[in-house]
């Protein structure tokens, strides 16, 4: 048994109409990587702000060390040994790598020294990261390296990482976890928050379980089984999506050559994109998010009107074509963001049902809106998607990210699509929702859709596609069969970049 | 048209006269601005600093504490637009533009019993050596304090931006706001200061107006100068160095302009009137590539 090095004791804290930690206790060892399971809203995230010094407790305690533990702001924290790797990455597009690290520390010393001190850490925890580059060029790994390293400049003894695997590669998850033994090997504890119940089966050595705010179990992940603890965090049984076997269809969309220039300074080119998917087939494309996802989406949605003869619908070309134009012949898509892109955050669910079902369901009549014929629909999804809400007269922002979700694509779900292109479909929605929206995506190809995937969670896309791609820096791999394949050769098709900068680093 | 009778010294001298009150008010929105806070009320925080900057230097006589006097009357003035948008969170944009019109009828109500008062005078320096060198002397280093005041707070501003620690925090919580405040800085208190500061540098160029350009009290009399000095900070991509050129090259366009104008030149006046504008923001059209502040003019709530 380690030497305990936080204790938390009753902490709880509690939101007008939400108590967010009810009276939760447990401790972390010397050196430990313990995880802290739980669905959205269980309170993860207020109780890691509790330690950083962001958010005060209404009652409990903390011990660090054995001396009362209090931090009134994350500087104090800081100066304590606690470190923070945000999930939200908490960095300065428009500054240098090294500008971020300085904001992070509270005594910084001379820029050069930083440089210095940044090539140093970086070389011995195998993270390469140029200090004088801009953060807004760095891709998803290398942006977290600059996290880690700020913290790690500190010295810390106690590292908390929230969901820090969410926008990796398979190779850049190993090397992370390569970086976090050997902290844990040297006396840094790890406070570690996943969604992923395989990476801490893998990484940690205990495991405490938050449902509702409240501690429901604690566990050692080498021993549990992942199924187990995904019981225990939704506190239900879970249901497993199931696929029936299809026959392949008809041709429905096809790209061929699509390319396009980058939309914006920080968007990416789409290179020579040529796949094809049929009626019935979910084809998945996986890839970390900044590697022309969004633009292959405005590119399929016609947000980003490219060359007629790059987009293939049931065999006419609509590369050019508005984006109702497609959404009236049956191509319809759900945009990663949910508040702002595939909703408007001030609408109503009547209102944000109408913006895009107002053609394939008839909803306005020579210009004017049908509003019960609208108000039905909204119900209808409501009902059809068990959206958690009063009612469709409730604006969009009131939902949480999984409610509104299963909202959004609800809404295209019932206009009855014949193309279905989702990106991310279930980003930040805890583990009964998306469970929820990756079986209607598959009874949506059962009935006859072709589907297209696009995310970055690799065992969503191993669990419900029929074929694989990887999308990196704007090219598309060829497709492969979903099932047989493994994690190392998806990693390769994700990206033969990272293998060549990890070899750069080791010689 | 007698085109000779524009003088090269007299026109390049009042050119810096010409730029300084512009180049003030930019440099402090400048700086509001890489905090995140957009304020359209450099216009009302500068026509408050006039006739602030007017009443005392009269009646002290002093127009060193006429320009004192307007800073400080620009950052209180700044800081009813600091309360209302940082802790009660109004809307930026109504709040400046409501500053604004705030602003000219206060000073209007204040100046009152002002105008026709010729201001005290404020002589020019002149600097050893420097203001004999030919040509160059008159041009650069026979100006009024102020002149050189405007440029060293630009040359501070530089510094501070880019060289400084809380030049950086400031460019953080502009750039991120929500990523500022996970890493524990004071978001409010740093925008409160660089909006105070802005207020402070829209009054001084206000005050440059009332005290030495003019140099008495008008209503009004700012004229769309605080607006032109927002339109400078965007299009020099806020960046200090070319706040100056921008500046500058307003200054000279509207001297050249008024040249051209004595000179008799056939072209209609209102053409002559617009070219300072015109020319302003083509060349920095060209020039700008820049990206603007990450949060600038979103509210900043510390609970989410």
């Amino acid at each position: 048994m380690r030497d305990t090095l936080l204790t938390l004791e009753g902490l709880t804290k509690a939101y007008p109409g939400v108590v967010a930690n009810r009276d939760v206790s447990f401790d972390i060892g010397k050196g430990e990587i313990h995880a802290l399971l739980g669905e959205n809203g269980a309170g993860k995230s207020t109780l890691v702000k509790t330690i950083y010094g962001l958010v005060k407790p209404d009652s409990g305690h903390m011990t660090l060390d054995g001396r009362r533990f209090a931090p009134d702001d994350p500087a104090a924290a800081r100066r304590a040994g606690v470190g923070m790797v945000f999930q939200h990455f908490s960095l300065f597009d428009a500054l240098t790598v090294a500008e971020n690290i300085v904001l992070g520390m509270d005594a910084p010393p001379s820029p050069r020294a930083i440089a210095a001190e940044v090539r140093r850490v970086s070389d011995l925890y195998g993270l390469p990261l140029d200090p004088d580059r801009t953060v807004g060029d760095l891709s998803a790994g290398e942006r977290q390296r600059v996290e880690i390293i700020r913290c790690l400049l500190q010295d810390p003894r106690l590292l908390i990482m929230d969901e820090p695997t969410s926008v990796l590669t398979p190779q850049e998850v190993d090397i992370l976890f390569t970086t976090l033994r050997k902290l844990s090997g040297e006396g840094t504890a790890i406070l570690y928050i996943s969604h992923k119940l395989s990476e801490i089966a893998a990484l940690c050595e205990a495991a405490t379980v938050l449902r509702l705010g409240a501690v429901v179990a604690t566990c050692d992940p080498r021993t549990t089984a992942p199924r187990d603890m995904a019981e225990l965090m939704v506190g239900q049984v879970l249901q497993s999506p199931v696929r029936a076997a299809r026959p392949a269809g008809r041709m429905a969309l096809e790209l061929r050559g699509l390319s396009a220039r980058a939309p914006h300074r920080f968007g990416t080119a789409l290179r020579d994109i040529t796949v094809a998917v049929r009626a019935g087939e979910v084809l998945g494309i996986g890839g970390v998010a900044g590697n022309g996802q969004d633009e292959l989406v405005a590119a399929l949605s016609g947000e980003m009107p490219v060359a007629a003869d790059m987009v293939w619908f049931n065999g006419s070309p609509v590369g050019s074509d508005p984006v109702n134009t497609r959404r009236a012949n049956g191509l319809l898509c759900a945009p990663e963001e949910r508040l702002g892109h595939a909703a408007a955050p001030d609408m109503t669910l009547t209102e944000n049902a109408l913006l895009t079902g107002v053609t394939r369901k008839g909803l306005a009549r020579r210009g004017f809106l049908r509003w019960p014929q609208a108000r039905h629909f909204a119900q209808e999804i409501i009902a059809g998607f068990d959206v958690r809400t009063p009612g469709p007269e409730n604006t969009a922002r009131s939902l949480s990210g999984g409610n509104l979700q299963k909202f959004v694509i609800g809404r295209e779900i019932m206009q009855d699509p014949q193309v279905f292109v989702v990106n991310q479909p279930t980003w930040g929605v805890d583990a009964a929702a998306a469970a929820a929206i990756r079986q209607a995506l598959l009874t949506l190809a059962d009935n006859g859709a072709a589907v297209i995937v696009i995310s970055q969670d690799l065992d969503e896309l191993m669990e419900i596609s029929d074929r694989f791609c990887a999308l990196t820096e704007g090219r598309l791999s060829e497709p492969r069969p979903a099932r047989g394949l493994t994690v190392d050769q998806i990693g390769m098709m994700l990206g033969g970049a990272h293998d060549m900068e990890v070899a750069h680093v080791a010689k | 048209m007698d085109l000779t009778s524009i003088n090269p010294i007299l026109f390049f001298a009042s050119l810096m006269v010409a730029a300084t009150p512009i180049l003030l008010a930019a440099i402090g929105e400048l700086v509001v601005e890489r905090a995140g806070v957009l304020n359209l009320g450099v216009e009302g925080m500068m026509i408050t600093g006039a006739v602030i900057g007017f009443i005392v230097a009269v009646s002290t006589g002093s127009p060193w504490l006429g320009f004192l006097g307007a800073a400080v009357g620009g950052a209180l003035i700044s800081q009813v637009f600091g309360l209302l948008t940082q802790y009660l969170l109004s809307n930026q944009v109504a709040t400046g533009l409501a500053l604004t019109l705030f602003g000219l009828g206060l000073s209007a109500l204040m100046g009152q019993g002002y105008i026709g008062i010729k201001a005290p005078s404020f002589p020019d320096l002149h600097l050893p050596i420097l203001s004999d060198i030919p040509y160059l002397g008159p041009i650069a280093f026979q100006h009024d304090p102020m002149v050189y005041v405007g440029l060293l707070i630009v040359l501070a501003v530089w510094l501070f931006l880019n060289r400084s620690r809380a030049g950086l925090i400031l460019r953080a919580v502009g750039e991120n706001h929500d990523a500022a405040h996970a890493l524990g800085y004071n978001v409010r208190r740093t925008r409160m200061l660089a909006i105070a500061f802005g207020g402070a540098c829209a009054g001084l160029g206000g005050a440059y107006l009332s005290l030495l350009r003019v140099p008495q009290w008008t209503e009004g009399m700012t004229a769309g100068a605080g607006w032109i000095a927002l339109a400078i900070v965007v299009f020099a991509s806020w960046r200090p160095g070319r706040l100056v050129l921008g500046a500058y090259l307003f200054g000279g366009v509207t001297v050249l302009q008024l040249n051209l104008q004595a000179a008799g030149i056939a072209i209609p006046v209102e053409y002559l009137s617009m070219s300072p504008y015109l020319a302003t923001i083509a060349v920095l059209v060209i020039m700008s590539a820049g990206r603007s502040p990450g949060s600038l003019g979103k509210q900043f709530h510390a609970a989410r």
